[in-house]
């Protein structure tokens, strides 16, 4: 067994890792297994018609569907501002550069209520907007526009380090054979930084579906119009309908479990292709 | 070794030359665009940034403000305000040390030893980031809940947990759990296990050389952790709201508050609590970025 | 294809990079530019590729102006220290990267793309590398690579930025002699930089040595090896015993010893004396316009290396100097040197 074999020249192995475990399983595994274990009481006929109802099926569509295309405007937006940040020079930089900090250390209830406030019918966007005929608070679109708001650090910070860290060779070999700057990018960068943009991509999509604060105030949560998952466990829960509430949280829960199986071959991924060659 | 990303709050990397918005005398540099669509992207950049993040910012101050600010610091001295306060900086606090406390013990057992299984347990500690908040605080519902598995029990015997100080305390170390760790691992990975095996070899034992050598190494990036930790843990909404049970005065966290007044349309109390928790934030970037520079030399200094 | 440099300046900042340029090269040639880090030899090379451009002066490609084109339109072949490879893509999509991003009218058929990445991986001697990415291959392999796809865009003028640079002594002595043998197959203009003069005097038919942004002789090999043009030539080239002297009306001396030996009219005052080691013949006390006495004496291979302290007037001036494995040398002895070749330049 190489963990044997293998010479330790520090003490605390035994005593860090045994710590580790346990505090772990106590903390973390056991709560996420009693998950599982309460939905097991839920006969699967009974699971499945928990999950299938149709409110149900509404909110899922609504957090993962929402989720999804802010995750897409996050994946465009993202890229366009860490460009804008490594590449370019302007006034205010390094303050664009904290700001992108913000939507992650700002509290969630105070994102929301600021986003609400920031898109009524009389807020500072909203009423131009209103004006326009969009009505965002209290629909839909205004989920989309929380989601946005809690996402794009991800991708901001999972891009830029890369792109920084882009060899400036590559694109000067790029135009020496001739590539137009299209060609460089499309052909060139684009795909050097694919690795990093899927992973903050992902990253954004597991974050905006199980996002309950900047969501909840502005989304309306109208039952099978702007009812958001989370919001609906809430909900199950305060009805003390514990079964479906897990039901729910087992989906999401199952989801994350993908997410981050594809985070880590996508690290995996970048890693086989940076090998060397530099 | 594998370590997936999932908090953003991370170091930004150095900088890199790059030409300036007008690119020099002359021609362009072989590897920028075009004036106009420099010009293009860094509106875009501004502007995007401006409205979804920097507007809602300022808008959190300027509606705490709205009626003067005499009127906000009664908000803030109201007894509610105060015991919600009170209540998030003892959560906090808790959730904090405990993170600590675990994020030391782990970083030492994962950093500095081999052993298979490394990758998942990484993954297993970094599952709370993945984690709705509000599936979080579903879980100790169900197991202290009055239908959860030790709920009966507890309650027969007069423990209060669920909708008491101690499942805010637990649910805030949940979704906290990762912070302290996360950071210090790949830190530690990368300053190695020389200085400590030296240590060792001059005759330290296990505590005086962490104590004494590796502490001092990796005090930035512990406060560092600490501080998102710390963030993260006042902030805290979903989670604790599910397990809270909103008791007036008594189980109302700050964030929590800031709900309840805005749905009584008490905006500007509302935005008051608010903004306390946005200088909270914006002080925590700030120091981040402090510490950033701190973390960076520090390595630098570890490579020479 | 010629390459014509003129009054070429470059400033970073406050540092002159490129101080007055004027270069030719001659269509065929292989160029050696020359110089130690910070000379401006990188910058003149990037200059010419179109991914840098002067503060003034002027690049002509065959006569025609080249500056009014970006890198993208010159056609070069540009081949970059770090090989700059494109990780994402195979051995044969970097080679055929540049056959495919031609303007749709031009672009050769796939058939067409196919045997030509083909013949270049031949060419370089790695068709079966192919399938492979850039991170499997050794420093050897990316190598020529890089140069094969620099290559497949037919470039008029090859340029390549320390081509050896990154690679260990053994595949760098390989390459220089493979690189030197491909010239003389494709025979397209030529010009790569390095700072190690082995390289550059083994592998280029011409060399530029370059000094703080300017160019101090251009040569041949042999020339600038025999006939160095400056004092930092003859000190950058070759290994060089270097002693300070003075001149005075014709008059050579070191130190207190008027030295038998002739300067050219344009030193006066302090200069440095330069012999090259091989160029010294030892001999017995009172044989040679130098007196010194060993001091120490290492012998290895066919030669034997003394350090000889001079007797200048201020006595303790040490030299190394090589002498015959046959010639009896004794610590202690003392010694007549006489240099056969020298040069004097006076002090900048």
């Amino acid at each position: 067994m190489s963990t044997l074999s293998r010479k330790r020249s520090l003490p605390g192995f035994g005593l860090t890792m045994g710590l580790t475990i346990l505090w772990l399983s106590l903390m973390i595994l056991i709560p996420l297994a009693g998950l599982f274990v309460k939905t097991a009481e839920l006969s699967p006929s009974a699971f499945w018609a928990t999950v299938t109802a149709p409110r149900t099926l509404h909110a899922l569509q609504v957090s993962f569907g929402l989720a999804f295309a802010a995750a897409c405007i996050n994946l465009v937006a993202g890229l366009v501002i860490v460009w804008a940040l490594v590449r370019y020079r302007f006034p205010g930089r390094r303050i664009f550069d904290a700001v992108v900090d913000i939507p992650f250390a700002l509290p969630t209830a105070v994102a929301g209520i600021a986003l609400t406030t920031l898109f009524a019918q009389k807020g500072w966007l909203g009423a131009p907007l209103a004006a326009l005929g969009i009505k965002v608070a209290f629909t839909p679109l205004g989920i989309f526009i929380a989601m946005i708001f809690i996402g794009i650090p991800f991708v901001v910070r999972t891009v830029q380090p890369v792109l920084i860290d882009l060899d400036v060779e590559l694109e000067e070999a790029a135009e020496c054979l001739g590539a137009s700057r299209w060609q460089t990018i499309r052909r060139v960068i684009l795909p050097s930084l694919a690795p990093a943009v899927l992973t903050g991509f992902a990253l954004a999509f597991a974050r905006a579906v199980g996002e309950y604060g900047s969501v909840i105030f502005i989304a309306g949560n109208l039952p099978n119009v702007s009812e958001i998952a989370p919001l609906l466990i809430v909900i199950r829960l305060s009805e003390f309908r514990y079964a479906d509430a897990t039901a729910i949280a087992v989906v999401m829960l199952i989801f994350s479990f993908i997410i981050i199986f594809i985070l880590n071959r996508l690290q995996h991924w970048a890693q086989t292709r940076s090998l060397a060659a530099a | 070794m594998t370590m997936v990303a999932t908090t953003p709050l991370r170091r930004s990397g150095r900088d890199v030359a790059v030409p300036a918005l007008d690119a020099g005398a002359g021609r362009r540099a072989a590897h920028t665009e075009p004036a106009w669509v420099r010009l293009v992207i860094i509106g875009f950049a501004i502007a995007f940034l401006t409205v979804f993040v920097g507007l809602p910012l300022i808008l959190v101050f300027s509606e705490a403000l709205s009626k003067g600010i005499a009127f906000y610091l009664s908000a803030l001295a109201d007894s509610e305000a105060l015991a919600a306060i009170q209540l998030t900086l003892i959560a906090a606090g808790i959730s904090v040390g405990l993170n600590l406390v675990f994020g030391v013990i782990a970083a030492w057992a994962i950093a500095k030893f081999d052993f298979p299984g490394k990758t998942l347990l990484i993954t297993l500690i970094d599952l709370p980031f993945s984690v709705s908040p509000v599936i979080s605080g579903l879980v100790f519902v169900l197991l202290f809940g009055a239908q959860g598995w030790f709920g009966p029990w507890l309650m027969a015997h007069g423990v209060q947990i669920l909708f008491a100080v101690p499942a805010i305390v637990l649910a805030t170390t949940f979704v906290t759990f990762p912070f302290v760790a996360r950071e210090l691992i790949p830190l530690m990975q990368e300053q190695g296990q020389q200085e400590e095996e030296a240590a060792i070899s001059l005759g330290a034992g296990g505590w005086t050389t962490f104590w004494r050598v590796t502490l001092p190494n990796i005090k930035w990036g512990l406060l560092y952790g600490v501080l998102l930790c710390n963030a993260r843990a006042m902030g805290e909404f979903g989670a604790v709201s599910v397990v809270s049970g909103h008791i007036r005065g008594e189980t109302n966290t700050m964030p929590l508050l800031v709900e309840i007044l805005y749905n009584e349309y008490q905006m500007v109390a509302a935005f008051a609590v608010a903004s306390l928790l946005a200088l909270l934030a914006l002080v925590t970037l700030i120091a981040k970025t402090v510490l950033e520079g701190r973390i960076e030399q520090g390595l630098q200094h570890h490579d020479h | 294809m010629t390459i014509e440099v003129r009054n070429i300046v470059k400033q970073f900042g406050s540092f002159r990079a490129l101080d007055n340029v004027d270069l030719r090269v001659e269509t065929g040639e292989l160029m050696a530019l020359l110089g130690p880090s910070g000379s401006g030899k990188t910058t003149l090379l990037r200059i010419i590729a179109g991914l840098d451009w002067p503060d003034s002066g002027s690049v002509a490609f065959d006569g025609e102006d080249a500056l009014a084109r970006g890198a993208a339109e010159r056609h070069v072949g540009f081949v970059f220290q770090h090989y700059a490879l494109f990780r994402h893509m195979s051995v044969f999509e970097n080679v055929a990267f540049g056959l495919r991003v031609q303007p749709r009218k031009i672009r050769k058929t796939e058939v067409e793309i196919k045997k030509r990445v083909g013949d270049l991986l031949d060419l370089v001697q790695l068709g079966w590398l192919a399938d492979r990415y850039p991170s499997q291959l050794s420093g050897g392999q990316r190598q020529r690579i890089a140069l094969a796809r620099a290559l497949a865009i037919e470039p008029r003028i090859l340029l390549l930025d320390e081509p050896f640079g990154a690679l260990d002594a053994k595949v760098r002595k390989e390459l220089r002699a493979w690189l030197r043998n491909l010239h003389e197959e494709i025979h397209v203009t030529s010009i790569f930089v390095t700072h190690d003069q082995e390289e550059a005097l083994e592998v280029a038919n011409r060399v530029v040595v370059m000094d703080r942004g300017k160019i101090e002789q251009i040569g041949s090999p042999g020339d600038v090896y025999e006939h160095p043009a400056s004092a930092f030539v003859h000190s950058f080239i070759g290994e060089s015993i270097v002693l300070p002297v003075d001149v005075q009306g014709g008059t050579v001396r070191l130190g207190e010893r008027r030295l038998d030996l002739v300067a050219p009219a344009s030193a006066s005052g302090p200069s440095k004396l330069f012999v090259r080691r091989h160029d010294v013949t030892v001999g017995p006390s009172g044989s040679g316009v130098f007196e010194g006495a060993v001091k120490a004496v290492r012998a290895f291979g066919p030669m034997q290396r003394a350090d000889v302290v001079l007797s200048n007037g201020h006595g303790d001036t040490l030299i190394e100097i090589d002498a015959p494995r046959d010639h009896s040398l004794k610590v202690g002895d003392r010694v007549g040197l006489q240099p056969q070749r020298y040069r004097i330049f006076a002090d900048a």
